[in-house]
């Protein structure tokens, strides 16, 4: 009845997950009531759960990368104090627990903190900078949000059910195999990314379509922002890659589920064969994250510079070569192979080639700010902190392209120091950034900028500590994934890097406390005009927040830096364009089949992972028969009339008109 | 203690200067000839001396990598260090140039001029894409060469024929044979100094890899197939060897020592090996391969010569995994020590 499912999967004699768990049900029970009590269950299922808004999706994305990484850093704590303690000495986590911890650690990070965080960002921000109403699918969009929460679900079940995988981050057979992973932990791992992976592969068809297909009149590709440039990478790179991903990881359920033997030790299995497949979709996977990252600091830098972005031709360029030579370099991963010196040699020269058009960008980025009035908010703090971090973790990522360097680093902390460093100071600081830059879009308020500033130094400093220090572990020889060690040289830098970990953490304290106070001195934070940083691209020329049809009359472009154009001739001019033509807009009408998918979802992979064969029977089922149901939904559209339309846009016409009064009286 | 091959002149005198301090600040514990530091005790005062000691003592000892005692060793660090001054000298400018432009063009600073439509300019955009370019076309030089002369499997330049020793990697020790020798060792590697020895690797179970890193590069280690290493030590010491590739729950006690001795006392080793000890045969090797943590380090008296062949082949299965799946302390085999 209940497959492999028995009370022996609780782990009830062990304090650490039963008191982690028992904290996170109570808070997530304590919101429930309080939800229930004060009757928000409408709004929420109304506005939030069925909603098919893209901007209402963004920011349920970005919220789940979040709260994802609290958890992944609780767990990046525990490795990090760990190893300061257990020089000579067993430490608080025997093994079967830390490895389970940085594997979640490594999974929850890339593909339920960094992944959701920018696909929130771009989710949000695309249809607003291209000039359109919403995303090419709506109602796939909240399909994908809700797949991908089901998986980062499955992945925290692990936590008190069962067992999370044991394996590393990538679970590299033969040691996933069922042979040597007997327990569910790798099904865990495997299911969860196979669902999320679902999700991830329909928001990048669903993105890359928008970007090519839905376009304000007059936006010409080469008059697309840049943050929609590295997006439109960002998701063909999803769309190419995301499938290696779905179906290496199949080869390795069938391996386990019904003793197939791809990657087995018996009968011609490869374990090469893994390794090429997993690191062919995972190396593009670097590019998915960073280029959306890059797009975000293009606009923030030069919309703090007060100047265009410089060399925009060069950076759409620099954006669509990384978007190619991402598929070239794999095998870089895995020098230590024995693969022979021709296949190392092109592949690491390959590795390197993407440093001139990152580069490139970096310059570019340099000489926007040059002839500029550059204006320190926490944005651009974000920006600076990650153009001199990313050059440092970039060189040494070219330093590990170096097939003779590599046979020595390969593996230790000093590759562990250097993938940290272009991810924390490439894709979070970006994504902190984003975050900051687009909330008072999102929200109508600004968060509180000296608290912005305080955890970026805490986050800086803290990264240094943490991270310099696994660099000369790695010089010092130490490999990464030690539950203990015994060699006196590495104790001291694992104590600073411990340090390094509790700034960080401070860091996040002052996010949540800014949070906090922003919410509460909201009034006093208000963004008026919709345009609180003197913005270039067009998501400024709506209101904060936007109405749920974006454009009233989508606009007409005529150059690059759509709004900076029409703002700067309402200057010259002193007054607004005319007052266009209402006319009643079609939205799409929300749809819970996103969440009841999920939901069913969630039962199948659960039942998938404990072998109750009726449930998966019936989840599947579910599933699909909420698909079908969708399909035979007759109205899709709902109509706001064009007085509705009138008086919000009439509204936003009169924020600037008084903006634009004010503006002529200063000067 | 001899200095390291020092990186640079001036790096060398600076480390120099700050071994001289950082051997007054902790007198009485002067590196041991291998340039390990002796063993540091860890109470909390110790742990506060050490954040502030840390960078002084980096100094004292140099990291293991970058303190090669092996001509193998030698070579790679010399390709990292160069690689990472031809990165320097593009990279220290770049960050220099992002706080003094930053810093420069602050939006308060009224004598900085304002560009607000300087978007282009041809000879930048040459410039941008040509810096980059010729510093990778450089270091792609490094990296081709590089990659040839220190391919892991090419034999090492010496007058001296090579060692052979054939590792097996297990749940979790190393094993080594020595074909030529007829004897074999569990987590203990002992070899003759400044002679060429020829690795032949494979794994009993699952993936790992194999790295001693004063001597040089690492190497997987995979069941059913061999990989071929190449390594050096120029003299006699001690070094320390680990697994550098997770392979589980015992990954982490997965090191070994590794002495350097001289010819003869290689010859008289080998002779007191063969003198006590078990001996290695496809019975002792399937009870060997059984999941354990923390093996102690012990010798075969004999050894089979054929058997690494038959691991490699899988004539000899694959060891065996846990028994249970839950994350329970029976699923570690401690008991077994």
């Amino acid at each position: 009845m209940l497959g492999k499912l028995s009370w022996a999967a609780v782990p009830l004699n062990q304090p650490l997950p039963m008191i982690a768990s028992g904290v996170v049900g109570l808070t997530i029970l304590g919101v429930l009531v309080l939800i229930v009590l004060k009757g928000w269950l409408p709004y929420l299922w109304r506005d939030w759960i069925t909603s098919v808004d893209h901007k209402h999706i963004g920011i349920m994305y970005t919220l789940l990368a979040m709260v994802m990484l609290l958890r992944g850093f609780a767990d990046a704590i525990m490795m990090r104090s760990q190893q300061a303690l257990a020089f000579r000495a067993p430490g608080f986590l025997p093994p079967e627990h830390y490895d389970q911890i940085f594997s979640a650690h490594g999974t929850l990070m890339i593909f339920f903190v960094a992944m959701p965080f920018v696909i929130g960002l771009m989710n949000f921000v695309i249809p607003l900078q291209l000039g359109v109403r919403d995303v090419a699918f709506p109602t796939l969009n909240s399909v994908g949000f809700w797949l991908t929460a089901t998986g980062a679900l499955l992945v925290n079940v692990s936590l008190v059910v069962g067992e999370f995988a044991r394996t590393g981050w990538l679970p590299y057979p033969p040691l996933s195999e069922i042979a040597y992973s007997p327990g569910v932990g790798v099904d865990y791992y495997l299911w969860s990314l196979e669902i999320s992976g679902v999700g991830t592969l329909l928001s990048g068809i669903n993105l890359v379509t928008t970007i090519l297909k839905m376009h304000a009149p007059g936006m010409t590709y080469m008059r697309m922002p840049m943050f929609c440039w590295t997006a439109l990478a960002s998701n063909l790179l999803i769309v190419a890659a995301f499938p290696i991903l779905t179906a290496t990881l199949a080869m390795l359920l069938l391996d386990r589920y019904l003793g197939f033997h791809f990657f087995t030790n018996e009968a011609g299995g490869n374990v090469m064969m893994f390794m090429n497949l997993i690191w062919a979709w995972g190396h593009p996977e670097v590019y998915i994250l960073i280029l959306p990252a890059f797009g975000v600091f293009s606009e923030v830098i030069a919309t703090f510079s007060r100047k265009p972005l410089f060399g925009y031709r060069s950076m759409v360029a620099a954006t669509m070569i990384i978007c190619i030579l991402a598929f070239t370099v794999w095998l870089h991963h895995f020098f230590t192979m024995g693969a022979g010196a021709d296949v190392n040699a092109i592949f690491g020269i390959a590795s390197m080639i993407i440093a001139v058009p990152t580069g490139v960008k970096v310059f570019n980025w340099l000489f926007t700010m040059y002839g500029g009035r550059v204006v320190f908010t926490a944005p651009i703090l974000w920006s600076l902190g990650f153009m001199v971090t990313f050059v440092i973790g970039g060189m040494t990522g070219v330093l590990l392209a170096v097939p003779p360097a590599d046979f020595m680093l390969h593996n230790s902390l000093f590759l562990v120091a250097h993938f940290h460093n272009v991810i924390i100071g490439g894709v979070l600081f970006g994504s902190f950034a984003g975050y900051t830059y687009w909330f008072p879009k999102a929200f109508g308020f600004r968060l509180h900028d000296g608290l912005g500033k305080a955890a970026f130094w805490f986050w800086i400093f803290g990264f240094y500590f943490a991270f310099m220090p696994l660099y000369v572990l790695g010089l010092e020889g130490m490999t990464r994934r030690m539950q203990h060690y015994d060699v006196a040289e590495w104790h001291p830098w694992t104590l600073i890097a411990a340090g390094g970990a509790a700034l960080i953490l401070c860091g996040i304290g002052t996010q949540i406390a800014q949070l906090v106070v922003s919410i509460r001195h909201r009034e006093a934070l208000r963004d008026v005009t919709g345009d609180p940083w003197n913005g270039r691209s067009l998501e400024w020329a709506t209101s904060s927040p936007p109405p749920a049809f974006n454009f009233a009359v989508l606009p007409s472009i005529e150059g690059e830096e759509a709004y900076w154009g029409i703002k700067q001739r309402a200057i010259r001019q002193a007054r607004l364009r005319d007052e266009p033509e209402y006319a009643e807009i079609e939205m799409p009408r929300n749809s819970p089949t996103g969440f009841i998918c999920a939901f069913f979802a969630s039962f199948m992979g659960f039942a998938l992972i404990w072998h109750i064969w009726w449930l998966v029977a019936l989840g599947l089922l579910g599933a699909f028969a909420t698909f079908v149901v969708f399909a035979w939904r007759d109205e899709d559209e709902y109509i706001i009339s064009a007085d509705e339309v009138a008086r919000i846009d009439r509204a936003n016409r009169r924020a600037r008109s008084e903006a634009l009064a004010r503006l002529q009286v200063t000067t | 203690m001899v200095a390291g091959q020092p990186v640079m002149p001036i790096v060398g005198v600076l480390s120099d200067e700050l071994r001289k301090l950082s051997m007054r600040a902790k007198p009485g514990e002067p590196p041991d000839s291998n340039g390990h530091c002796p063993p540091r005790p860890t109470s909390a005062r110790f742990a506060r001396h050490a954040v502030i000691l840390a960078p002084l003592l980096l100094a004292a000892c140099q990291p293991a990598v970058l303190d090669p005692k092996g001509l193998v060793g030698i070579a790679d660090k010399t390709i990292l260090v160069d690689s990472l001054a031809i990165m320097l000298a593009i990279v220290v400018p770049t960050i220099l140039a992002t706080f003094g432009f930053a810093w420069w063009f602050r939006a308060g600073n009224t004598r900085a001029k304002y560009l607000p439509e300087f978007e282009y300019s041809g000879r930048i955009e040459l410039i941008v894409w040509a810096i980059p370019l010729l510093v990778i076309i450089l270091l792609s030089g490094v990296a081709w060469i590089g990659s040839h002369e220190l391919d892991p499997a090419q034999p090492l330049a010496s007058k001296t024929p090579p060692l052979e020793v054939q590792v097996v990697s297990l749940d979790w020790k190393w094993l080594f044979i020595y074909p030529n020798q007829r004897v074999a060792s569990v987590n203990q590697l002992v070899v003759p100094a400044g002679v060429p020895i020829h690795f032949a690797l494979t794994s009993a179970s699952v993936m790992t890899a194999f790295f001693i890193p004063q001597l040089g590069s690492m190497i997987y280690t995979m069941n059913g197939m061999t990989t071929q290493l190449n390594l050096q030590a120029d003299a006699p010491g001690s070094f320390h060897g680990l697994a550098s590739h997770f392979s589980g729950d015992g990954f982490a006690d997965m090191h070994f020592e590794v002495r350097a001795v001289p010819a003869e006392q290689f010859a008289a080793w080998v002779e007191a090996t063969r003198k006590t000890g078990p001996t290695l045969d496809a019975a002792s090797y399937t009870s060997l391969a059984k999941q354990s943590i923390d093996a102690k380090p012990f010798t075969y008296r004999a050894a089979d010569p054929g058997l690494f062949q038959q691991v490699a082949t899988q004539q000899l299965p694959p060891g065996p995994g846990p028994q249970t799946g839950l994350p329970d302390r029976t699923v570690s085999p401690r008991t077994e020590k």
